[in-house]
């Protein structure tokens, strides 16, 4: 029995919210009395594979089928199928990501399993299988039990730790079979989103809604940004009104995202809103109006014109950066 | 073309959440009950893609029990040609989706459109396994959805980025955001028309349910939100660095 961690890498490269997979993983094995192996499908140097290891991956399976340069769920499906079957794995976790959404679905029709998408903690009892998870778009959450022999989870973003236990890993090559037709998708072209930090990267979220009034004002949404090394999102409307690349539209319609910090600036906290948002660290909410629904989920406000506040704030920061 | 788009029926954005029997049923009082939200993206964009003159033929099904039927209305008034309800009460995903993979069987459909996830239960989960029960390609999240004889254009979603993709029938595709701008609402003469359309009303297949809910909870209470002076910024500088520890 293992836990198999499928550890996507972005041109060779693991992220952040792998290293929370990994450690999901390894924990999750634990409680199991299991062990926790990884596979990973394109070219990693080795030193970066060993970083797994950091986190309590027993064993990494690189998948280097040139075919798989592409993503196609049905390849990659039948890949970490493979992979999952020939080393017994009865637990199969993915990033609740886009290609975890992707593949995890069809993962579990093909291991006749049961799927528990969006988990936020490891299982609270191993038999029966239970697993916190999202439900009602952050509204709530619901603990859901797994009666299949193989269990699929997603684990939602930011909402595990990074744990270091040390520890080798062993790195294995696996040449998979890639059914027939699972290409039937072409790919025509990938488009990157401009160099900035990804709104479900970044740490610290600054993000501006209609009260901005329009595209102009983001200038000092943008140096605040740029102090605290942070990403920029926007309530719905400012990227209807195309104020915004649509990228950055987080809530219940646009992108979930959980930063340890996000500062919503001129945005009233409507429930639609506050659905993609709520499991953030810490809010800030800084408003005109002191009713403004954002202030009842907030930990800190600023009853105040954006106008004159953000400017202040950005000195402000600035000044902390200096002396800290 | 013809489309089979699977329609979720989901309580309003607005709902307060709530649940009953010791916190394991939704509590569905003063709920209203709505498309959700990104099936009503992909049935407009069928919609759009038919009013520009291509040949589109649209069946709107749901799982569920009869209830959910007065949303089917609402799909079929909005200008779904005919819907099919599957009489079961949605006992998961993978429950779900045999059933609809079911229906493609026994029609003959280029076509399944589902929406990029669910306000529920918020799997993204139903759209990968139908595709993987009849054998499909699967686009998850598309922002695009554009046809140009027997291909298929459309961008998806991926980490950092999207990506193009051409496609031939059939194949199934969730719609994100951008596959359709601003969804449609249904006008009167939709809703009279939608009295007279087909909804068909079969019984499931057979299939286990994998998973199981056994209890809800709702997020804890945020302790109430402490505010800062405007005259005063630095306060919240140093509380975020001193009490919250986050910068
Ligand atoms: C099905 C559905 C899905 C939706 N999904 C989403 C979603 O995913 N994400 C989302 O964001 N919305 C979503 N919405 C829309 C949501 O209901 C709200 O309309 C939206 O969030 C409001 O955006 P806003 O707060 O920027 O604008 P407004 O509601 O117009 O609020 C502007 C705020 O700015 C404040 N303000 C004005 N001037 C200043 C100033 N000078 N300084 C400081 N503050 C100022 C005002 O007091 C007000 O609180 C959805 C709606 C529906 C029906
Ligand atoms: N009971 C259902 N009947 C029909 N379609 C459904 C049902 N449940 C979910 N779907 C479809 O599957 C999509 C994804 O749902 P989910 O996997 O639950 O997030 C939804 O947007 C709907 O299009």
């Amino acid at each position: 029995m293992a836990v198999l961690i499928y550890t996507e890498n972005f041109n060779g490269k693991f992220k952040k919210a792998t290293y929370e997979l990994v450690s999901y993983g390894t924990e999750t094995a634990n409680k199991l009395g299991s062990e926790a192996i990884a596979v990973t499908i394109g070219n990693v140097d080795e030193s970066t594979l060993k970083e797994l290891g950091n986190y309590g991956a027993k064993k990494v399976f690189v998948v280097k089928n040139g075919e798989l340069k592409d993503f196609s769920a049905q390849a990659y499906t039948a890949v970490i199928e493979q992979v999952a079957s020939n080393n017994n794995a009865d637990v199969i976790v993915f990033g609740n990501n886009p290609s975890g959404r992707a593949v995890a679905p069809r993962l579990t029709v093909k291991m006749n399993a049961g799927l528990a998408a969006g988990a936020v903690d490891v299982p609270s009892s191993t038999s029966p299988f239970k697993v916190k998870k999202r439900a009602y778009s952050g509204k709530a959450f619901a603990d859901v039990i797994i009666n299949s022999d193989v269990k699929v989870l997603t684990l939602s973003q930011n909402s595990y730790k990074i744990v270091e236990t040390g520890g080798d890993i062993e790195i294995e090559d696996f040449t998979a079979e890639i059914p027939e037709g699972a290409y039937a998708v072409k790919l025509v072209e990938v488009v990157k989103s401009k160099g900035k930090l990804s709104v479900t990267d970044a740490d610290i979220l600054i993000s501006a809604g209609r009260g901005l009034k329009g595209p102009e004002n983001w200038g000092m949404i943008e140096e605040m940004a740029e102090i605290l090394g942070a990403g920029t999102s926007c309530s719905r409307p400012v990227t209807d009104l195309d104020w915004r690349p649509h990228d950055e539209h987080v809530g219940q319609t646009g992108k979930v995202v959980a930063p340890n910090l996000y500062i919503a600036i001129g945005i009233s906290g409507a429930i639609q809103h506050l659905a993609g948002v709520n499991s953030s660290k810490v809010m800030v909410c800084i408003n005109t109006d002191a009713d403004a629904p954002f202030f009842e989920s907030a930990d800190y406000g600023i009853v105040g014109d954006a106008f004159e506040v953000v400017p202040k704030l950005n000195e402000a920061f600035k000044k902390f950066i200096a002396e800290s | 073309m013809k489309a089979l788009v699977c329609i979720g029926h989901v309580p309003d954005t607005t709902s307060k959440i709530r649940f009953t029997d010791n916190d394991t049923k939704f509590d569905n009082t003063d709920i209203q009950y709505i498309i959700g939200p990104y099936e009503e993206l992909a049935l407009t964009r069928l919609l759009d893609i038919k009013d520009s003159g291509t040949d589109v033929h649209i069946t709107a099904v749901n799982v569920g029990p009869v209830e959910t039927e007065a949303t089917l209305r609402k799909a079929l008034a909005m200008g779904a040609d005919e819907a099919v309800r599957v009489n079961a009460e949605p006992a998961d995903a993978v429950f779900v989706a045999k059933q609809i993979a079911e229906v493609f069987k026994n029609g003959e459909y280029d076509v399944i459109v589902t929406g990029k996830e669910s306000i529920d239960y918020n799997g993204s989960q139903v759209e990968g396994m139908i595709a993987e029960f009849i054998g499909l390609p699967s686009v998850s999240g598309a922002s695009l959805f554009e046809i140009d004889g027997d291909k298929v254009k459309m961008e998806q979603e991926i980490e950092g980025g999207k990506q193009v993709l051409n496609a031939t029938f059939p194949f199934v595709v969730s719609a994100g955001k951008g596959f359709a701008l601003e969804p449609r609402i249904p006008n009167m003469r939709g809703i009279m028309m939608a009295r007279r359309k087909k909804l068909d009303v079969v019984e499931p297949v057979e299939q286990n349910n994998m998973t199981e809910v056994v209890k809800h909870y709702l997020p804890e209470a945020k302790p109430q939100c402490k505010m800062v002076d405007p005259e005063n910024v630095e306060e919240l500088v140093r509380l975020l660095h001193e009490e919250a520890k986050i910068i």
